[in-house]
């Protein structure tokens, strides 16, 4: 099974080590994974403060390195959703364009999608290596675009339960914004930080020692709000925690 | 009503610091949207009703024309008048016109938002005609000079003891507790002889059947039913949307209403108006008035990226789903409508530029589609409000925001130019940091959380590490 690896900017420039996760996991699952390089960012930073027209020569520009690759994984439900989704909104008025964006949704996945829904594989336990977590409560927090746009509410709890020394503990409210939303933390910083308190009381309610997410930007908030608060919970992307159950000890 | 759209900062601010009315909004997670969410599981066929409602409905603002020709023609053939109002200055006008002639003195009103746009009660009282609110809340708001807090359930933001000070006046209502029934008994008693005097009865309308121009009230007080029934005269406000072409779509509409409002079966009352008493009905009044009202919803019908917004049924679904809603409450949003809805219909209805804050009250999270009972997609329409902000014909974005903005496109514009970028981000990290604690709206982020900051980049790791 081919893959190319779509990183997101975010992860490419703050999180990398979610993209060596990912690129390891997708590894040992038999994946051969390319990195196509000249990637950068997809542009819905732009696209959702709509300035549509800042956002459409990275789309064309990110289709263009994309076209004609059998598969394309997302560490990240947002991002996936922009090329999934949104390229054909963004694009709607520019045939061409919009042509290839519509070649490529159906073969673009967020990674929990991909290793569920293509790769069939819903036992994390089944990603190899040696389980070398100490065990663990994990909470999991939906990312809005994950669970909204795309769809996929079960793969990567069933990723998660299944992981090697992680118990899955659901919030009350697993399903409710973080307040990140991009722009939005950034215009309303206040409202934002208040959205991050309730998810943050709703995680210690929990228990739980980590909350992983499917979206680095969630957990950038989340992580952030946690430190802030100094609470000694710690955040963990899907891959990171697959990875981290499977690497041999 | 007067928009108070471009005070959204201010009032969300002030919202934000206020810890009980904090309080009564968390409480809409576990109380109106656990019960539509219960009440959606147990009804077979939810999510097909949902797809089949918002065909209906599309279908129906598609066709309004034709629809309303038949409301009006059914209306008139049942002896009851039909008025298209134009916008809420000719509604009111009509409705101030008829008190004159018909010499009203008292008017009892049942819930109407539409009205509220009309600033009805406003108008009435400076005719020196007396009105009073009959739903719960919106007399209580009356009472207090406010504005509705939320499309169902108008005085959500009101304690009880704000609610009994009210309701007496202020006097023996301090230094105990009051509970729900005991208040409402109080307000029972007091609007009892307002039904008894009225002249004019004013509604809304929930639903108007086309095919058999049947208006249908939805309330779980009856307050409403008798705004129909107890004066000599009904008038009726509804907006031009609120149609539904036949009997059963009008009974889909109402299954989806009420599971979605409250999570109600069914409201406790649902009335229907078939024009004022006929020869031989024993009550009902004399005169039937509908007052079909514009008010700016022609210009969303124009838009083929706002209409579906006039799929509304105003069920308050998504603003008990939205997170930012829980947060900001009603007022915030600064007109008649809040929450998500209010975020797309508040800039169509008043105007764009004043309430530019609305669009982006949203962290596009999705809840309010998932929640919409006809699937109108908020998100969608949240944006093409953004997009017309930053680069449609009434461009009004904040030029710091679009100079940030092209900053960043040319910085992500390669992967050379991106290369660069993190270079300089990695060797100006600290001065950025400081730089970003200090700067406004950055250093209001850093109150809450970590800023992020940046590294040895993936890509560089990708050739250190996996190619092979």
């Amino acid at each position: 099974m081919q893959a190319s690896l779509f990183v997101s900017c975010i992860v490419d420039q703050f999180f990398p080590e979610v993209g060596e996760s990912t690129v390891r996991v997708l590894r040992r699952l038999g994946v051969d994974v390319d990195f196509p390089p000249g990637q950068t960012c997809c542009g819905q930073p732009a696209f959702n403060s709509g300035f549509w027209n800042e956002a459409k020569p990275l789309a064309r520009r990110l289709l263009r390195q994309l076209e004609g690759k059998e598969h394309v994984v997302v560490p990240s439900g947002s991002c996936a959703s922009m090329l999934r989704v949104f390229y054909a909104e963004l694009l709607r008025d520019e045939p061409a364009a919009l042509h290839a964006a519509k070649e490529l949704a159906p073969r673009v996945y967020e990674l929990s999608e991909f290793i569920v829904d293509v790769l069939k594989v819903t036992d994390a336990s089944e990603i190899g290596g040696r389980p070398r977590r100490e065990p663990e409560k994990v909470t999991y927090h939906e990312g809005c675009h994950l669970r909204r746009e795309l769809g996929a509410v079960t793969q990567a709890r069933a990723l998660i339960g299944s992981a090697p020394g992680a118990e899955l503990v659901e919030m009350e409210q697993p399903d409710v914004c973080c307040g990140f939303g991009g722009l939005f933390s950034v215009k309303y910083p206040d409202i934002s930080g208040a959205m991050l308190a309730d998810k943050i009381d709703d995680i210690r309610r929990t228990g739980a020692g980590a909350v992983a997410a499917c979206d680095s930007s969630c957990l950038m908030q989340i992580g952030g709000g946690l430190r802030a608060q100094g609470l000694p919970i710690r955040t963990v992307h899907l891959a990171q925690l697959l990875d981290e159950a499977a690497t041999p000890g | 009503m007067e928009a108070t759209t471009k005070q959204f900062t201010q009032s969300a601010a002030k919202t934000l610091s206020d810890a009980r009315i904090q309080d009564s909004l968390r409480g809409l997670y576990g109380g109106f949207s656990k019960a539509r969410e219960r009440a959606a599981e147990a009804t077979p066929g939810w999510e097909e009703m949902r797809t089949r409602a918002q065909a209906v409905k599309s279908h129906t603002i598609a066709n309004l024309d034709y629809y309303l020709e038949q409301v009006e023609a059914r209306v008139t053939e049942s002896g009851g008048n039909v008025f298209f109002a134009q916008d809420g200055e000719a509604a009111s006008r009509y409705i101030l016109d008829l008190a004159e002639r018909e010499s009203v003195k008292r008017v009892i009103k049942g819930k109407s938002m539409l009205s509220e746009e009309m600033d009805l009660n406003r108008l009435l009282a400076g005719a020196g005609v007396e009105v009073t609110e009959t739903d719960l809340g919106e007399y209580l708001i009356q009472l207090a000079g406010d504005t509705p807090y939320h499309i169902i359930a108008p005085a959500i933001h009101m304690s009880k003891n704000r609610a009994a000070e009210l309701l007496h006046r202020g006097v023996g209502a301090e230094g105990r507790e009051w509970d729900t029934a005991e208040l409402t008994a109080e307000a029972r008693r007091q609007l009892r002889d307002k039904f008894i005097e009225a002249d004019m009865g004013i509604t809304g309308a929930n639903f108007v059947v086309a095919e058999t121009g049947t208006l249908v009230l939805v309330t779980n007080e009856g307050n409403g039913r008798m705004c129909t029934s107890m004066p000599r005269i009904h008038v009726a406000v509804m907006g031009m949307e609120k149609v539904a072409p036949t009997l059963e779509d009008m009974s889909m509409f109402l299954r989806l209403l009420t599971r979605s409002a409250t999570g109600q079966r069914l409201s406790a009352y649902v009335t229907t108006v078939d024009g004022p008493r006929g020869p031989g009905d024993e009550d009902g009044p004399e005169q039937f008035h509908l007052v079909v009202v514009d008010n700016g919803r022609s210009r969303i019908l124009a838009d083929p990226h706002m209409r579906e917004a006039l799929n509304c049924i105003r069920c308050g679904a998504c603003l008990n789903a939205c997170p930012v809603y829980r947060k900001v409450g009603g007022h915030a949003y600064g007109w008649v409508y809040s929450g998500p809805i209010g975020a797309i219909v508040t800039p169509m209805l008043t105007n764009l530029p004043d309430s530019r804050d609305l669009p982006y009250a949203s962290s596009l999270c999705g809840a309010c589609r998932e929640a919409c009972p006809v699937r109108i997609d908020i998100p969608r329409m949240l944006l093409h409000l953004r997009r017309e902000l930053a680069e449609g014909r009434n461009k009004n974005a904040p030029v710091a925001e679009a100079a940030l903005m092209k900053v960043w496109r040319l910085s992500v514009s390669n992967s050379g130019t991106l290369a660069a970028a993190n270079l300089i981000g990695r060797a100006l990290r600290w001065p950025l940091l400081l730089l970003g604690r200090l700067l406004p709206p950055f250093s209001r982020w850093a109150r809450y959380r970590e800023l992020p900051r940046p590294v040895s980049p993936f890509r560089s790791r990708w050739k250190d590490i996996f190619r092979t």
